[in-house]
């Protein structure tokens, strides 16, 4: 081989590369209004109902719509359905579709769809299956009216199917929606606002919607999900930014419009820009978590788990979560501070000044014998690894056993399934948080749950708490439904499932030159406007 | 020589089998599960179970790897077990940025490499050859990262010259595709001509102490055609081997700097797929990095026979 053939195979793996390059998807049309955004996570997974991952919850809402919807008063209103009745004896709901639904595909939208998409939703949600063991049957009685009938009146059947956060009832095509529960759905095919442009998802950086042109919204003003969903932009990217750093330097240099949900840290390199708001949207933010293995000790042992409630200082993780009091509260309550369920009803350990002696004596009683308390943590996550070194300390002042087990967030959610004792793999104590909507009442609060194998990891075994839960599936009116609640409540501040560590929001920031954010749990991108 | 490069293919053959079993092996191995994340933070015990089934994951090792070379055989990398597409879809998206950010790199890197290191050679203990050394020095130094955040802070929030994130292709316009390039590319390649640099010094003074350059400056020849004619060209071997491992060192460099700028690479597609423990991609990945490791050996040990005529195949 001389060297000029040499040369000339270069210059032709150079003019292979040039190729490739011009064969690059193109460019998009002018004047197109387009929203560019930095969501809290990547898009992975398209299925909102075979995963609870809030970033698909949300995909779930541009493209997808639901039979009803929770507005900001967390009142039930109707969504796709136009009217329903409940009979007299309030075991049958019918419903009736509005008019001018029609998936993306151009189908209309038939009570085919929407029992199939129902049903399918409710063998994977915990109150689609309480739904789901009060239903006798569902029947298409056209393609715009459909009944449901019951074994048994269910006073949370609008609530469920209302849900707003995962799982959430999204209304799919019937062909869809006949999909194995456990088994991701590969076509993104809604009847909502936005529709999903498959050919340009970039998974790990890219996802582009565009207006749906033939979307009817409902005339209401938008509360929450409910209302009408009117879009304003032609165009939405979600740019996935995985360094903070270099998401907050392209929001201040205006190459992206909104950054979801942005870390505490960065709030004042973005409060100095004019052009840039920084905001907290989410009414209810996030409970923060610290849950307990129920299958060894020492937290097989209530007390044990009671003495932590008289140290740990809520306020000490505000401050380690978000940075600042301004962005969070405590929240002595097993349901989200702002919704109506939430009272300190049993909460008077974790309130007032901090109790070592007390929580030592606690200790003493359960007949600690310095067993290794591990704590699995997540250094990918700020949310979980503040609250893991922060109980760490506090359970070293109380003269416990403590070792941090350091990982990323794959492995703590795979360490956590373990039932294993300590030496083996196991674990004693992890950290997580859910978003305000999971935890506002007791069918929602899946971490609440005491049904040993089924329930949440952990898996605590309570039955007084299963059958409180139960009774306030019963209650009739809002407030035998409080009475209720507190009945759980007071029942959980003595079993210890968990201990709720703080409230805490995590602002948002926008250009000025966008407006119509909506305030809610969920970021919704309808009645965006950008100048 | 032609025998010589279908003996050295045919073990690139061989080194991909040895790499497929490693980390296939590795991966088994390897905490974590794709079960448990696919099901979310809200799953139970049997969510995750139901999952396992029917993703195979409960199979024996043998059963899965079966499964695995069956489907290579066919020229199937898989499917990505979070996002259902497959695999070589994925590679296609991020081959583009990946091959833009490394060419470019490699182009700056030998354009401003080659010519510093000549004249610190030439130079040599002089200023010019101290301060040359002085920029190698913090080239290798400086973190990529903390280079890309300044670079990012002033030529892009600052003085809103270049792009702070992303790719724009080829196909969508020549210079955007390069205004998205120039800061990932200076902030990757300054370790590496800092490198370059100072083994073409190196290399050089080694040359220029050599008999046939006394005798060629003694002959007349200007100082020039003396330095490339005569020395560059005999220097040139070591600089060829080291740009060579600089190809590797890019491509591992390369995930950092993509994360930094975001740009929808290979790497950051390798590094999201360890983190959530999408096996089939990186198993793709991986299989794709040893082939170009070793075609990018056979390319430097061929460019060897082109600068030294004494090296035959």
């Amino acid at each position: 081989m001389t060297g000029r053939t040499v040369f000339r195979s270069m210059a032709l793996t150079a003019a292979l590369v040039l190729a490739t390059a011009l064969g690059a998807p193109g460019a998009l049309a002018q004047g197109q209004k387009v929203l560019k955004f930095i969501p809290q996570a990547d898009l992975r997974i398209l299925d909102p109902i075979t995963t609870t991952a809030y970033i698909t919850r949300n995909h779930g809402y541009m493209i997808y719509d639901t039979l009803f919807a929770t507005d900001a008063k967390f009142q039930v209103q109707p969504q796709m359905v136009d009217k329903y009745e409940l009979s007299p004896d309030k075991l049958t709901y019918t419903f009736t579709l509005r008019d001018g639904l029609k998936f993306h595909d151009g189908a209309p939208v038939r009570s085919a769809d929407c029992i199939a998409s129902v049903e399918r939703w409710a063998k994977r949600d915990a109150l689609g299956q309480k739904l789901a063991e009060a239903t006798e049957s569902w029947k298409a009685v056209n393609d715009k009216t459909f009944q449901l009938k019951l074994k048994k009146p269910f006073p949370l059947t609008l609530e469920a199917l209302a849900k707003p956060s995962s799982n959430v009832p999204f209304i799919m095509p019937e062909r869809i929606a006949k999909t194995d529960a456990s088994t991701n759905i590969t076509e993104a095919i809604g009847s909502g606002p936005f529709k999903f442009v498959k050919e340009e998802w970039v998974p790990g950086s890219k996802v582009v919607y565009v207006k749906n042109t033939d979307y009817v919204p409902r005339k209401e003003p938008p509360s929450w999900a409910a209302g009408g969903k009117v879009v304003k932009v032609d165009r939405v990217e979600w740019i996935y930014i995985p360094d903070s750093a270099t998401a907050a330097a392209a929001i201040n240099a205006g190459e992206v419009d909104w950054w979801e949900q942005m870390p505490p840290d960065l709030i004042p390199v973005l409060a100095k820009n004019k052009d840039v708001k920084v905001e907290n949207i989410d009414p209810l933010g996030s409970m923060g978590v610290l849950r307990f293995n129920f299958l060894f000790p020492p937290f097989n042992n209530q007390k044990m788990r009671q003495a932590l409630l008289y140290v740990i200082d809520q306020n000490d993780y505000v401050l380690g979560i978000a940075g600042d009091v301004k962005n969070g509260h405590p929240c002595y309550s097993y349901f989200t501070c702002g919704t109506p369920l939430a009272s300190e009803v049993g909460a008077g350990p974790m309130k007032g000044k901090r109790d070592f002696d007390k929580a030592k004596a606690l200790i003493k009683e359960a007949g600690y014998k310095g067993e290794k308390i591990v704590i699995i943590d997540a250094t990918d996550q700020p949310i979980v690894h503040s609250q893991s070194l922060l109980t760490a300390e506090t359970l070293r002042k109380l003269g416990l056993n403590v070792e941090v087990q350091a990982g990323d967030w794959g492995t703590l959610i795979t360490r956590r399934s373990s039932k294993e004792p300590i030496d083996k793999g196991g674990w004693s104590i992890f950290h997580t948080w859910l978003v305000g909507p999971d935890v506002t009442n007791p069918a929602v609060n899946f971490a609440l749950r005491g049904s040993g194998d089924k329930a949440w990891f952990g898996w605590p075994t309570d039955t007084k708490l299963e059958e409180l839960r139960d009774a306030w599936f019963a209650a009739g009116d809002a407030a035998a439904s409080k009475k209720a609640a507190d009945a759980v409540q007071a029942r959980a501040f003595d079993f210890v499932p968990y201990v709720p560590t703080a409230q805490f929001i995590l602002p948002t920031a926008y250009r000025t030159n966008l407006s119509g954010v909506i305030i809610a749990p969920v970021t919704f991108m309808w009645n965006v406007e950008k100048k | 020589m032609i025998r010589y490069i279908l003996r050295r293919l045919l073990s690139t053959v061989v080194v991909m089998a040895v790499v497929a079993f490693v980390v296939f092996s590795l991966l088994y191995l390897t905490p974590g599960d794709p079960a448990a994340i696919i099901a979310g933070d809200i799953a139970t015990d049997a969510d995750i179970h139901r999952i396992h089934e029917r993703l195979g994951l409960d199979d024996p090792f043998a059963v899965q790897f079966g499964r695995w070379v069956r489907a290579l055989a066919h020229g199937d990398l898989g499917t990505s077990i979070f996002t259902n597409l497959p695999v070589t879809q994925l590679i296609g998206q991020r081959i583009e940025p990946t091959v833009s950010l490394t060419l470019c790199t490699l182009v700056v890197s030998i354009a401003l490499a080659l010519p510093l290191g000549v004249l610190a050679a030439a130079k040599a203990g002089t200023w010019l050859d101290r301060a040359v050394m002085a920029f190698s020095v913090l080239g290798f130094s400086v973190p990529v990262f903390v280079l890309a955040y300044i670079l990012i802070l002033t030529f892009s929030v600052h003085l809103d010259w270049l792009p702070v994130q992303g790719y724009r292709n080829f196909r969508d316009g020549a210079w955007e595709w390069l205004r998205h390039l120039i800061l990932p590319s200076i902030a990757l390649g300054t370790v590496y001509v800092a490198l370059i640099t100072r083994i073409t010094r190196a290399s050089m003074l080694d040359v220029l102490a050599q008999d046939y350059v006394r005798t060629a400056q003694a002959k007349g020849l200007a100082p020039g055609d003396v330095l490339i004619g005569h020395a560059l060209k005999n220097a040139a071997v070591p600089v060829m081997t080291i740009i060579g491992i600089g190809v590797a060192l890019l491509i591992s460099g390369a995930i950092v700097t993509e994360t930094v700028f975001a740009l929808p690479g290979i790497g950051r597609l390798t590094v999201d797929a360890i983190l959530r423990r999408d096996y089939p991609i990186i198993q793709g990945v991986t299989l794709l990095f040893s082939a170009v490791y070793v075609l990018v050996n056979l390319v430097v040990d061929l460019s060897y026979a082109l600068f030294d005529p004494r090296i035959t195949y």
